[in-house]
């Protein structure tokens, strides 16, 4: 009795002293809005609202999140930013340069997040000593996905080198068969071209080239070499191909018209959404050669006034990275996990694989960012490869021409 | 007071819009031009830096890109939709039956916006559902029109595209100039026997002079601002083959977070426009002093 009535004072001071407290409060910029993603934010706003928060959506669609930067432009220029803003990579260093960003690191040591997370994902998350944002999942992008009957019936394994790959395309293409099915779009062009100097330099080459922008590495020797798979490449892709979408170039490998496609695990939830089982109706493999090139999509923290706002910024935080919402929001979006402690029994078996990959190339230190998908490079210099890449892609120029202009374009965007 | 009143209401009534005007075009343009002259990336800086942000647009082959296909766009655009629009106009005006009806139909491309325009054309000329296809549907194998897809001939699609949009809208504008034209001396040069051919080449169409001049104004600041035709047709590809400086400009400002390199881009289209309206300032200024 006596227990209970101490239990009830305790929880009433308890909750005196909670109601003194700010109440949480975020208002979070993303881009989410189309299907499973839209789900996926969803689940984040229900486990917001549960644990007493008030969540203020803000999504702006359209331009592949140019739309919302630009909202965000106007909203930090006007001083009043929002709590959260979905960023990634480099960016995150951008803005913080702008003096803008919060400090989470009392979230984020109180959860542990080094422990958690793969040193060089968490690398991202910090400007200078502070934590400043929170990932929220991992993409993988150098996968590349294959109709399995498509290779059966021309008895082709998953290609392990890119010299396998083209022995298979010849062979596909004698078939009648599109070996590669491959959206003509800059930034697609752009993954392909980043699994193949990935692939051909290997892990240490695509550090130094594609991350520290090394102008030696630029002009080497096997840059030329990944500008002639590029060319070999262009020929086992249809003549159709230019400006369609991704999730065409998926379908064309679902109903068999193309055997191949290279593109980051988004492609796997049109597989899935299709009804297609992995490892049975589709192939998940890594692209040829070692190496991990991760995607991470994270929250920044803005600076705000008011203790209910940075409440809402610091519960926000432990939520994202927490184990329920990382394994809710990843497995409607196709990603995986960015904390490896969450269990994968739910997941596929391409998630699966990701997941082991990621673990492994963290501790040989071949876990790389994307530069096709703003995660190694800032705006201006990833724009500026890209563009060659592009433009090589889509002429005849040669491999010579290509890293020269490549040189000339990143020492132009500094 | 009644009367001060009076003498100084049209100062009063358009000085908003004056005011309005001077912030948000001329005070919009000097910031440009300062923000051109600095290193801004993600957002606005204010220290002047020089001709930095100058000499990078003009070392970027992307940009040579987008300027020469302006030049070949505009060249193009201009011409061909004034030569097709006067053309029309011409047949139209042989007082044929149901003039009404076929104007309207030549007009009523105008009333689509160019997002429409560039779509529709896309699926046109894209070779493997449009024209490509549906020839080599009826058995002529070996027929090849892949233009869109190709990086060397995809800006000849934008300005196809655009000359559809626009010829008609020239052929109004001629239309109305040749009606203006007093029928007097027409009739006296029919009477006197001339040549129809004649009349047009030595009466009307000299007649037409600011006709022709208001066309090419209008054809060229679409021309040189054309940007959501491109954005719908391609989307600057292949690669950047069918870039212009709008679509430059935007993707500097609004993908890349270079919005230094954007206002120097800016700048230069800006002078561009000037290089063209300048003159035509000057010529309708003189002309109204003599």
């Amino acid at each position: 009795m006596k227990y209970t009535t101490l239990a009830a004072i305790s929880s009433l001071a308890l909750s005196v002293a909670s109601a003194g407290h700010a109440e949480p409060q975020a208002e979070v910029l993303h881009w989410w809005t189309a299907g499973g993603e839209a789900k996926a934010v969803g689940v984040l706003q229900e486990e917001f609202a549960e644990n007493g928060g008030t969540w203020t959506d803000m999504p702006v669609a359209g331009g592949g999140g140019d739309a919302a930067m630009t909202a965000l432009r106007a909203r930090v220029l006007s001083g009043n930013a929002p709590t959260a803003v979905q960023l990634k990579g480099p960016a995150i260093q951008e803005w913080y340069e702008e003096g803008v960003l919060a400090d989470i690191s009392s979230v984020a040591e109180s959860e542990g997040w080094d422990d958690l997370l793969p040193a060089s994902i968490a690398g991202h998350m910090k400007c200078e000593d502070t934590w400043c944002a929170a990932p929220v999942n991992v993409h993988r992008v150098d996968w590349i996905w294959a109709n399995a009957e498509v290779l059966e019936a021309n008895g082709i394994e998953m290609p392990t080198t890119w010299d396998e790959f083209n022995a298979a395309a010849e062979k596909l293409q004698e078939a009648g068969v599109i070996p590669l099915a491959h959206g003509g779009q800059a930034w697609q062009d752009a993954t392909v071209f980043e699994t193949v100097v990935l692939g051909l330099g290997g892990p240490e080459f695509f550090q130094k080239a594609l991350v520290d922008l090394d102008p030696e590495a630029l002009t080497s020797d096997t840059m030329k070499a990944s500008f002639d798979q590029m060319r070999t490449l262009r020929g086992y892709v249809d003549d159709n191909f230019s400006g369609r979408d991704w999730n065409l170039a998926t379908a064309m490998v679902m109903n068999g018209e193309a055997a191949f496609q290279i593109m980051g695990d988004w492609a796997k939830g049109e597989f899935l959404a299709a009804g297609k089982v992995p490892g049975e109706d589709f192939l998940c493999a890594s692209t040829p050669g070692d190496g991990y090139l991760y995607n991470v999509d994270s929250f920044a923290m803005f600076n705000v006034d008011g203790d209910d706002k940075k409440a809402g910024q610091e519960l926000l935080a432990k939520l994202i990275v927490g184990p329920n919402f990382q394994k809710v929001f990843n497995m409607n979006k196709g990603s995986i996990p960015v904390r490896t402690d969450v269990s994968l029994e739910e997941f596929d078996t391409c998630a699966q694989k990701s997941s082991e990959d990621m673990t492994a190339a963290s501790e040989s230190g071949a876990l790389l960012p994307s530069y096709a998908h703003g995660m190694a490079l800032r705006g201006a210099q990833a724009g500026a490869i890209t563009d060659v890449v592009t433009a090589h892609f889509n002429s005849d120029m040669s491999s010579d021409e290509a890293v020269q202009m490549l040189a000339d374009a990143v020492a132009n965007s500094m | 007071m009644a009367k001060w009143f009076e003498t100084h209401l049209p100062k009063i009534v358009l000085a908003p819009s004056f005011i309005a005007i001077l912030i948000f075009v001329y005070g919009f343009i000097a910031w440009t031009a300062w923000v051109s002259l600095t290193r801004s990336r993600l957002l606005p800086k204010y220290e002047i830096e020089g001709f930095i942000q100058y000499e990078r647009l003009f070392d970027s082959p992307r940009w040579d890109t987008a300027m020469n296909n302006l030049y070949i766009f505009g060249a193009l655009f201009i011409g061909v939709s004034m030569i097709l629009g006067l053309v029309l106009a011409i047949l139209l005006d042989q007082q044929i039956r149901v003039e009404g009806a076929i104007r309207t139909i030549y007009l009523y491309p105008m009333a689509l916006s160019m997002i429409v325009t560039g779509t529709a054309w896309k699926w046109i000329l894209n070779p493997g559902l449009g024209l490509e296809a549906m020839v080599k549907g009826w058995g002529f194998e070996t027929f090849t029109f892949d233009w869109l897809v190709n990086p060397d001939m995809a800006i000849y699609t934008v300005v196809m595209a655009a000359i559809w949009q626009s010829s008609g809208f020239v052929m109004a504008l001629f239309l109305a100039g040749l009606r203006s034209v007093d029928t007097e001396i027409i009739r006296a040069a029919q009477i006197d026997g001339i040549p129809t051919w004649r009349v047009y080449v030595s009466i009307i169409i000299p007649s037409m002079a600011p006709i022709f001049l208001s066309a090419f104004i209008v054809l060229a600041h679409l021309a040189i601002k054309a940007f959501d035709l491109v954005i719908a047709l391609t989307g600057g590809g292949p690669g950047y083959a069918t870039d212009l400086p709008a679509t430059y400009m935007y993707a500097m400002a609004f993908s890349r977070g270079d919005i230094g390199q954007a206002a120097s881009s800016a700048m230069i289209m800006m002078l561009v426009v000037f290089a063209i309206v300048v003159p035509y300032l000057y010529s309708e200024l003189r002309a109204r002093n003599d």
